[in-house]
């Protein structure tokens, strides 16, 4: 008796687990979220650089914006491949070929490393 | 820990869950809109405190306090607009957009009275079901999402199915009836 009503337990959970399948986020909200994240960054990041040219200004803060470059040139490099990945979404939204976004992603993402590496 | 080295990480919690935060937006506010402009906040709410949470997890998975951002979040979404869920769920195409055809075929009545019955369970019990069978959380994490222990969660998840199957009997029993 108790292991019928075990199994109709477990029949109902893979019901339930069929019901409730996991459901993919549209294509335009990832493409939202990942723009609005690496505008966060790079927000930051400008912030920072303006904070730098005051201080400047000022002769007891010279030694604080080295530090605060250290901290410039690495925010945003952690959300490299979420800019790369919505630009590849864009491209592949003007009907480019699967040939042509491969191409793009990897100058894409060459373009990038060098943008970080210029803000150093 | 440096700021590069905190994107990255977030990064990755970003791409591992964005479709468990999704997931449990869509099935506890029962829509897309909400669902999108949920997971939307979730993210920016989880990136701003992402430092702290991270330092304060000692090594231990991040998604039941993702979850529990989108639990708050959700809480407070229904706060201000005082009405309960739009559930959409039970809309064919709705469930021809996340079911297979096969699924469909097989037994989409039972499907369509199963996601009925889960949007009139009380809002803890529905959202444990998500937590397990959307997202596939096992009862620590589901405890840790919800601020329980992981006991209470355990009666609680068997609480909330018992409680289904019975809507689903009623509701099935009063169809043939």
């Amino acid at each position: 008796m108790a292991d019928m009503s075990e199994q109709a337990g477990s029949d109902f959970e893979r019901l339930l687990r069929q019901a409730l399948q996991p459901v993919d986020p549209p294509e335009t909200l990832s493409t939202r979220l990942e723009a609005t994240l690496t505008n966060l960054t790079e927000m930051a990041a400008e912030e920072l650089e303006s904070w730098e040219l005051s201080a400047m200004r000022d002769p007891r803060n010279w030694a604080r914006p080295a530090a605060a470059v250290a901290v410039g040139t690495v925010a945003g490099a952690g959300l490299v491949v979420l800019r790369v990945r919505a630009q590849q979404k864009r491209r592949r939204a003007a009907g480019r070929s699967p040939g042509q976004v491969a191409a793009r992603a990897v100058r894409d993402s060459l373009r990038e490393a060098r943008r970080l590496a210029g803000r150093r | 820990m440096d700021k590069a080295r905190l994107d990255e990480e977030f990064s990755e919690l970003y791409r591992r869950h964005l479709r468990d935060v999704y997931s449990y937006a869509y099935y506890r506010v029962g829509n897309h809109h909400d669902a999108e402009d949920l997971t939307e906040q979730t993210f920016l709410q989880a990136y701003r405190h992402f430092g702290r949470a991270l330092a304060e997890s000692d090594g231990r998975p991040l998604r039941p306090w993702l979850i529990r951002i989108a639990h708050n979040l959700a809480a407070n979404l229904y706060r201000d607009r005082s009405r309960k869920p739009q559930t959409a769920i039970e809309d064919s195409e709705t469930l021809s957009d996340i079911h297979t055809t096969e699924d469909l075929v097989e037994g989409r009545d039972e499907l369509a009275r199963i996601l009925e019955a889960v949007k009139d369970l009380p809002d803890d019990r529905r959202e444990a079901l998500i937590m397990r069978f959307a997202l596939d959380m096992d009862n620590r994490e589901i405890a840790r999402a919800m601020g329980r222990s992981d006991g209470a969660t355990k009666v609680l998840l068997h609480r909330a199915i018992r409680q289904l199957e019975g809507i689903v009997a009623t509701s099935h029993g009063g169809r043939d009836g």
